[in-house]
């Protein structure tokens, strides 16, 4: 027999029972579509979290004063005064691995503009900070080294300053601002971040030179920490290091001394935060998986129903004279047309719903091919093994069990 | 071809159901020619639906010799039964066993599905005259749900002649129609026996039916208790003739 004549034979069939063939693709296309869906919606959170991570910077790595606080234990004030300027220096000059260096010191207080006030945070950094962060500059310019040099009362401010300071639409740059008497003029706006995982403000902060902070505002001679940024992302160990043996050579530590100063790093962050999203993996894996199982228990299902409800069918056409391997090709073709079919139209589903959940519920959603390929592989084979399979047992009944079977 | 269409030699059909045995047929012989119209009558549970699905090669003997055409079935494989019954038998079920929501005609074209000698052309040419040979040539797409029993008992009877069969077997293929209708099929066997010298066997308990057959098969509990030859054989034609006409 010509394969023309199975695909005739098969799609007859399909054709002439079109509630069941689309009921059993029915139950394909639902397997494919919720699996893909979950999973996409269990990568979109991941993701998101781990974009949230990045964005607060580039392979960054905090060094601040005093030694790793263990038990609770309170660090007398002078602990906290180890990093100075000479550790900055020697890192710029030094560091290896260290791509971006900048101190940063801080002080809280109220910028006045006008009759408008807003109670924040300013940080004197370095240029190399909006590096390091992930910053940029959208309107007006960054402070220069000359800046720097002159403890310039300049700054740049983020976004949220702005709003809440000018609030009737003023261009600020060029504006004077106050921040605890001392005037400043803002000279650039940074571009809005947003709020970060944990829901803080990343636009509410002011920069400025770290040596105007340091001489016109607080008047201190130490840095309240130091931020860098590593070559690359698997420089950071070596970074660390590096840094580790800079900072204790430049505090004279003898060999058994603890380190007066602590190192961490976005990447430990991310490792922690990791954690939590490793539980939301596993959770969502979980649920991936059960919907794979019960997706693939529904195909198995309605397809062996399907195909084992037609046993009659295949003994009338055995007693016609269809031969064993004549019955399974049909069944194998139509159980492949029902599966891709039905696969195809799931894939789709699964990513229109994933679109829709993100547009709609608002949840971020992220569709990995893989999960793609093993849903739709997964369901497939299940709905091809068990379209063909009762088939193979039929098939081999003789024609009269098979007319009689109820 | 061999004289001895089918030739049985102690066919024994044994059902295992739970712990007991059902003997269906306790060692049946006989042999029909070529050409003969054997009805094949006995009481309800006598083995005569056994003992033709062996001679449709629908089912398989326990023990016994079955040669169709001189050839030992029993030492044939799968396929080549399915070949055989596919070229050389013509089936009619008595609950018709037709495709659902299948048309008249791709229901007769079945069988030539599964020869792939037969092109698509030839194929529907086939089922047409065989259509039109038992009385449809007007219902040709009419799907099996659509048709009243008579018609169903003939388009599975064209589907049994489309292959051109040597035999024809026929299972209480009136036993589910009216007088009317039941000699209207009866017709339609003696033509096919007369015009066309096929050899059918016919299945019923209807004992007039036997006259109008040229042989008689009787079993009794698994054995051939009478094996006559009939005498005057009617003519089913000028009996359905006879018959008052019923209005539907
Ligand atoms: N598939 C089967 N399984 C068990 N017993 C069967 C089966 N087919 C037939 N029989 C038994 O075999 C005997 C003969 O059945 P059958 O050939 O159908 O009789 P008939 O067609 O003459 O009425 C009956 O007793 C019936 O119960
Ligand atoms: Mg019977």
């Amino acid at each position: 027999m010509n394969i023309g004549n199975f695909f005739k034979i098969s799609f007859k069939a399909l054709a002439n029972n079109k509630l069941r063939t689309f009921l059993t693709m029915l139950g394909i296309i639902i397997g494919v579509g919720s699996v893909i869906t979950m999973l996409a919606i269990g990568q979109g959170s991941k993701k998101s979290i781990q974009s949230q991570i990045s964005e607060m910077g580039s392979n960054m790595i905090m060094i601040h004063p005093g030694a790793q606080r263990r038990g609770g234990v309170r660090m007398d004030a002078s602990s906290m005064q180890t990093l100075k300027l000479t550790d900055y220096k020697s890192i710029l000059s030094d560091a290896q691995y260290v791509s971006y260096v900048s101190p940063v010191v801080q002080s809280n207080g109220q910028f006045i503009y006008g009759s408008n006030n807003y109670p924040s945070s300013i940080y004197g950094v370095d240029a190399d900070y909006l590096e390091i962060r992930q910053l940029s500059v959208e309107d007006g310019d960054l402070f220069t080294d000359l800046d720097v040099q002159t403890n310039a009362k300049v700054c740049v401010i983020g976004k949220t300053i702005a709003d809440n300071l000018f609030t009737n639409g003023e261009n600020p740059i060029g504006e004077v601002i106050r921040f605890n008497k001392i005037p400043f003029k803002i000279i650039g706006v940074l571009k809005s971040k947003g709020y970060n995982s944990m829901g803080m403000d990343q636009d509410a902060v002011v920069l400025t030179p770290y040596t105007t902070v340091m001489k016109r505002i607080l008047a201190v001679t130490y840095l309240e920490s130091i931020y860098c940024s590593a070559v690359s992302e698997d420089m950071t160990e070596k970074a660390i290091d590096e840094l580790t043996e800079i900072l204790r050579e430049n505090h004279k530590l003898l060999a058994n001394d603890e380190d007066d100063f602590t190192i961490r790093s976005q990447q430990e962050l991310s490792s922690m935060m990791s954690s939590t999203t490793d539980t939301l993996t596993i959770l969502l894996s979980c649920v991936a998986a059960i919907s794979l199982i019960v997706g693939g228990i529904g195909i198995m299902n309605i397809m062996y129903v399907s195909v084992t409800e037609r046993t009659k069918e295949i003994g009338l056409r055995m007693s016609v004279g269809a031969r064993g391997r004549d019955i399974l090709t049909q069944f194998l073709i139509e159980a492949v047309l029902i599966s891709i079919a039905g696969g195809l139209i799931g894939v789709l589903l699964g990513v229109l719903a994933s679109v829709a959940i993100k547009m709609f519920a608002g949840w971020p959603t992220y569709i990995q091919p893989w999960s793609v390929i093993m849903s739709f592989g997964v369901c497939t084979l299940t709905g091809v093994f068990f379209g063909w399979y009762p088939a193979k047992k039929a098939s081999r009944l003789d024609p009269i069990e098979a007319i009689r079977y109820e | 071809m061999n004289e001895n269409v089918i030739d049985v030699v102690d066919i024994r059909r044994d059902f295992v159901v739970g712990d007991e045995t059902v003997h269906a047929l306790r060692g049946v012989s006989f042999t029909i020619k070529q050409g003969e119209f054997v009805t094949i009558m006995g009481a309800s549970g006598s083995g005569k639906s056994t003992l033709l699905n062996i001679l449709g090669c629908l089912d398989t003997p326990t023990s016994g010799e079955y040669y169709l055409d001189g050839s030992s079935v029993r030492k044939m494989s799968k396929d080549e039964r399915a070949i055989l019954r596919n070229r050389k038998i013509g089936f009619v079920f008595q609950n018709y066993n037709l495709l659902a929501k299948t048309t008249a005609v791709e229901n007769v074209e079945l069988p030539l599905m599964y020869n792939s000698k037969v092109g698509s052309a030839e194929r529907r040419r086939r089922a047409v005259s065989a259509l039109e040979a038992v009385g449809l040539g007007n219902r040709l797409m009419h799907k099996s749900n659509q048709m009243s029993g008579g018609q169903m008992q003939r388009v599975a009877i064209a589907r049994a002649i489309v292959n051109d069969p040597a035999i024809i077997l026929a299972d209480e293929a009136t036993g589910n129609l009216d007088t009317r209708t039941s000699f209207e099929i009866l017709t339609l066997f003696q033509k096919l026996h007369q015009e066309e010298g096929r050899t059918i066997i016919f299945v019923t308990h209807n004992p007039n039916i036997a006259n109008y057959c040229s042989r008689n098969i009787i079993l009794s509990d698994g054995k051939i208790k009478e094996d006559t030859y009939t005498q005057h054989i009617m003519n089913a034609a000028e009996t359905l003739k006879s018959l008052p006409i019923e209005d539907n």
